[in-house]
């Protein structure tokens, strides 16, 4: 049935800046303080307390909207969102209404046939974040911890140019990437740092004209977004084949059902009451510092991509892995740089590096063997000092030691073995231990002297040099 | 000091003999209290104070005097007993704004105008009475009772600010903190025979005000003279880091251009006194006309050269006002429910009915009703027809005052209000009520300077004048008011 | 325009002022008396001027504060001003329902 219709998506996604004081007081935006620690007069909403904008916030969102190729507006108007919740100290949200920050931009993503798509981007405003309401900590009553009141968030969002959840899945991973790679916030989901709300209808293929729309909330992770995406379009595709018609409204997304289940909240308190803030003057920027925002801007997840395929020979599949994430993708560079090996470091760090992280459970930026201590190893390799398979196990030592290549290959012994007499003492027991093969050997099969060679490398525990095995069996064995 | 000429005394002269060692600012600030007590400044009499503590005064008072003898600076209000109007923050005294709602509630920080008093040496003495919120023109509307007029106690002092007003009429201080949104010191300042300043919006900060409407809400200041009340400005003013309207615009020493009668003859020479004719309606009450024309001799004896000008939108003054000013009351007042501060009031509904429970019980009528005005003109549908409305006919109502001072007005003169002091109970309809701001409200709107000074009296009840200026025109402003009230003399109070 | 008796109740809703049904026919009266007099600003020509946000004063852009300017002290603890506090968490109602908890901005 819903082969019939087309599924059209236009995203809002809130994104905590990553500032060291909050939107408009001085208080930290530290996670983790203990409850209400981070408050002031202002961020309490004191009687008498004022705003004041921090410069830092209004830095990062116009990075952000730059990147996203929108119109920096000279001036931008504040204004007050006014609802009740206990959380909201001030009773209204400041926010940004009918003059924001900036207009009219675009994000290129990958659709399913592998072509370029360009979603464009209605608005990005600045805003300010709630506080937190705590329900199931003590019971009967709910637990209000303001520390994240006044966090400067920026609000995206997205004309209604995705046709698929997978579309929008596309979105949300190239915006997360590219606000990564502008370093403006944390992006996680998990920890709500990012947060995503979708505009979703359906319409008959074909159709011009956009169908009702309804609101999904309270998704927790980008699979989550495309399942309640799926799930509602079924919805509204059943809803439109029995002839009825869709219901403008809200709907809460509940991921362990896997269902949407309409917001009983009232139409009321969605009178929000706008009006420009009169506490703050508009916000004027100079076209001057504008420029040099863009200026400034660090090179953004597509221009890496094509530097890695244009100037370091990098295959279009492995560029996609390696600057997945900026900190990857400059760890990446750093190795390259220190070992002078492109393809090897491309290898170690796709292979070995993401393993060993993704097992640890932390980030890049923090594993402990940074990419100056590996360039050393991949040297040690490139130099015959240790072999690829003692490389291996020198590396998973270095991290949990946090001791150096050399150190490690010392102490463990992983060094190479090149001295004849116990290159000779492995061969002679390998020969012993195989006598059938080693007979077919000496005999000139010399097709086996691989399977001998394998046989002393296993005995000596990867340390023995191959070169120098290969010339000692060769030596033995009869001229064919 | 002797108790007894305590009442008369301007603050920069207690200020000087503080310094001068003449005066202990313990003496000083005993005698305020002295004072408050002979006038029945309490619930019983005035019902001018709210909150005071004698002993914490007399301590700040003791410090002081420590200080002074250890050879510190004397301030420009070193020992001056000031009573602030009960809608600043302030440490140690309660800041209930008149209301039930804030019952109790001591502010955790102070106002940056308060403290920058106490750094030139003030003694900060009472919190004063006032219609809740500042909603009021006769300070009627407080939870804690009415204040009454020390001129005529049947009589309502004005308002909003009224508490501060009877507090310096009464002698009880010679300097307090009024605040204005629409003319809550100017019209009480008329009322009780005093001068009431407000400065140019942004002149000085709001951090510690609570806010009324924000764009409109003023620091301002009641005062027996016009020197002292420029003394309070040079003191206040200034840029502050935690205000965003504040301005960045240097504090010029408004005294030092005082031109006094003993030094010329023609002191406001080359000065040029509007008087707009919308300001003097026909139905102008008698009394006040006379009085105002009057003062507009005296500003022509004076050396001043006197104009008629028109302000043609003035008549849409209140009604843009009275959309403005409960739009932003709405939004500002929507943090008054009882989760944080305040007095809560529990409810078997859980978190929605603490909400209206707390609200509706802490609330008196005139905030409520201006809570549920200012929501009304905000809301879907409405936002266009009347915010959006009221703030172009706000631009209107500046430019017509842009207008004149381009046109080489230096100082507009009018009546403070419409009225000289009404009793008690007289004037029951909202709308009658607001139009008692009708000629002070027009300041408001368009940030501009503008004061009251006494010109006389109507029928034994005091009359004020109004002095206008230009953006930061302050300067001006005060020395024509300052040259008036010599030129007036005694007959300002007769 | 005038206020119905509905527009009040719905006003009060949005402002979370409970209203007492024995006074709401003079509420309903006397905005209307109130507003029939805002009535003269619709007929007022305000096409050659912009609608001020703000104060006409407040004129330039809003002054910036620095990332790293610190908090304004609160010179006594939250519990010396909070109706209710518990381990350092503000204490109110539970909310009605899951809803009210979720649905909401930003």
């Amino acid at each position: 049935m819903s082969e019939a219709y087309e599924m059209v998506v236009g995203l809002e996604v809130h994104v905590q800046l990553k500032t060291r004081s909050k939107a408009f007081c001085g208080c930290s935006t530290d996670f983790g303080a203990p409850p209400n620690v981070n408050t002031c007069p202002v961020c309490l909403a004191l009687p008498g307390s004022l705003p004041v904008l921090n410069e830092q916030a209004v830095e990062l969102a116009t990075r952000a909207a730059v990147a996203l190729g929108c119109t920096v507006n000279r001036r931008s108007v504040f204004a007050r969102k006014n609802y009740f919740y206990p959380d909201l100290p001030k009773g209204f949200q400041i926010s940004q209404y009918d003059e924001p920050l900036a207009t009219g931009g675009a994000l290129t993503i990958a659709s399913a046939d592998g072509t370029a798509r360009k979603i464009g981007i209605t608005r990005l405003h600045l805003e300010e974040d709630a506080g937190k309401s705590i329900h199931d900590r003590y019971s009967g009553v709910t637990a209000i911890d303001l520390n994240r009141s006044g966090v400067p968030l920026i609000e995206i969002v997205s004309e209604p140019d995705m046709r698929s959840s997978s579309e929008a899945g596309g979105y949300l991973r190239a915006l997360r990437q590219t606000l990564q790679y502008l370093d403006v916030s944390d992006v996680s989901m998990e920890e709500g740092s990012l947060r995503v709300d979708a505009n979703v209808s359906a319409r008959r293929r074909g159709e011009k004209k956009l169908g009702t729309k309804t609101e999904v909330k309270n998704m927790n992770s980008f699979s989550g977004v495309e399942r309640a995406l799926d799930y509602e379009f079924a919805r509204q595709c059943a809803i439109l084949d029995r002839g009825e018609r869709v219901t403008q409204e809200t709907l809460l997304w509940d991921a362990a059902r896997g269902e949407a289940r309409v917001s009983r909240s009232k139409e009321e308190s969605h009178d929000y009451r706008y009006f420009p803030e009169p506490d703050l003057r508009p916000l004027i920027l100079d076209q001057a510092w504008i420029n040099g925002v863009k200026a400034k801007l660090p090179e953004l997840p597509e221009a890496r991509k094509k530097r890695f395929v244009d100037d370091l020979k990098l295959a279009p599949d492995e560029v996609e892995k390696l600057t997945a994430h900026p900190d990857l993708a400059d760890y990446f560079e750093a190795l390259a740089s220190a070992s002078g090996d492109v393809r090897s470091s491309a290898n170690w760090v796709m292979g070995e590096l993401l393993a060993a992280v993704n097992a640890r459970g932390g980030t890049i930026a923090h594993f402990p063997v940074r990419p100056h201590d590996l360039g050393l190893l991949l040297k040690m390799i490139q130099d015959g000092v240790v072999s690829h398979a003692a490389a291996k196990r020198i590396f998973a030592l270095m991290a949990e030691s946090g001791k150096t290549a050399a150190q490690v290959a010392h102490d463990e012994g992983l060094l190479k073995v090149g001295d004849d007499p116990a290159l000779t003492g492995w061969i002679d027991e390998v020969i012993a231990e195989h006598p059938d093969e080693a007979k077919r050997y000496l005999a000139g099969e010399k097709k086996l002297q691989g399977v001998l060679v394998g046989f002393v490398m296993r005995k000596s525990g990867g340390r023995a040099d191959p070169k120098r095995v290969n010339q000692l069996l060769a030596s033995r064995a009869s001229p064919s | 000091m002797t108790g007894s000429d305590y009442p008369t005394l301007t603050a920069s002269t207690i200020a000087a003999r503080v310094k001068d060692g003449d005066s202990s600012p313990v003496d000083v600030v005993r005698a305020s209290f002295g004072r408050a007590r002979a006038v029945g400044a309490g619930p019983d009499g005035l019902n001018a104070i709210l909150w005071s503590d004698e002993d914490e005064s007399v301590r700040e008072a003791e410090r002081l005097r420590g200080q002074l003898e250890q050879g510190s600076k004397a301030g420009r209000f070193a020992g001056v007993p000031i009573a602030v109007k009960d809608n600043y923050a302030t440490l140690g005294l309660p800041t209930t704004c008149g209301s039930r709602i804030l019952a109790g509630y001591i502010s955790p920080f102070e106002a940056t105008c308060v403290t920058r008093l106490r750094e030139d040496g003030a003694i900060i003495v009472a919190k004063t009475n006032m219609d809740e919120f500042a909603m009021g023109s006769s300070t009627e509307n407080s939870a804690y009772g009415p204040t009454r007029n020390p001129i005529d106690i049947r009589r309502v002092p004005g308002g909003s600010s009224g508490g501060s007003a009877a507090a310096v009429a009464a002698g009880i201080v010679p300097i307090a903190l009024g605040s204005e949104t629409g003319g809550s010191v100017r019209q009480p300042a008329s009322f009780c025979g005093i001068v009431g300043v407000k400065p140019t919006y942004g002149r000085i900060s709001r951090y510690g005000l609570v806010a009324f409407a924000s764009s409109l809400d003023h620091v301002s200041a009641f005062a027996r003279n016009v020197d002292d009340s420029a003394l309070a400005l040079e003191v206040m003013a200034g840029a502050d880091q935690r205000d965003s309207t504040s301005a960045d615009v240097p504090v010029p020493s408004y005294r030092s251009q005082f031109v006094s009668r003993a030094t010329a003859v023609r002191p406001l020479e080359g000065v040029t006194v509007g008087v707009p004719r919308e300001y003097f309606p026909e139905s102008l009450d008698q009394g006040i006309r006379t009085l105002c024309d009057r003062s507009i001799e005296h500003f022509r004896a004076l050396g001043a050269k006197v104009r008629d000008v028109s302000l043609p939108h003035t008549d849409l003054a209140i009604p843009a006002y009275y959309i403005i000013a409960p739009a932003e009351a709405s939004s500002n007042l929507a943090r008054y429910e009882g989760v944080r501060y305040g007095a809560r009031v529990d409810s078997v509904d859980g978190l929605r009915g603490m909400y209206e429970a707390t609200r509706s019980l802490g609330f008196g009528p005139e905030v409520t009703r201006r809570i549920i005005l200012g929501t009304y003109v905000l809301s879907a549908g409405y936002y266009d027809a009347y915010y959006r409305r009221a703030q172009a006919v706000r631009s209107l109502i500046a430019r017509d005052f842009a207008q004149v001072f381009a046109d080489g007005v230096d100082v507009l003169f009018t009546p403070t209000a419409p009225s000289t002091a009404f009793p008690i109970g007289a004037i029951t309809d909202p709308y009658e009520m607001y139009l008692s701001d009708i000629f002070t409200v027009t300041a408001n709107l368009a940030g501009i300077p503008a004061m009251s000074i006494p010109i006389g009296r109507d029928a034994g009840l005091p009359v004020g004048g109004q002095i206008l200026a230009k953006h930061f025109g302050e300067s001006v402003m005060f020395r024509a008011a300052y040259a008036l009230e010599e030129s007036l003399g005694e007959d300002a109070h007769r | 325009m005038a206020v119905t008796h509905d527009d009040v109740r719905h006003v009060a809703e949005l402002a979370r002022v409970g209203i007492d049904e024995t006074k709401l026919d003079e509420l309903v009266r006397e905005l209307n008396g109130i507003l029939v007099h805002m009535e003269v600003l619709s007929k007022v020509d305000v096409s050659s001027v912009e609608p001020t946000a703000g104060s006409p004063a407040a004129t330039g852009g809003t002054p910036l504060r620095s990332d790293s300017s610190g908090p304004i002290p609160l010179l006594a603890p939250l519990e010396s001003f909070a109706p209710s506090v518990r381990d350092g968490f503000i204490i109110v109602p539970r909310l009605a329902t899951h809803d009210d908890a979720v649905d909401r901005a930003p």
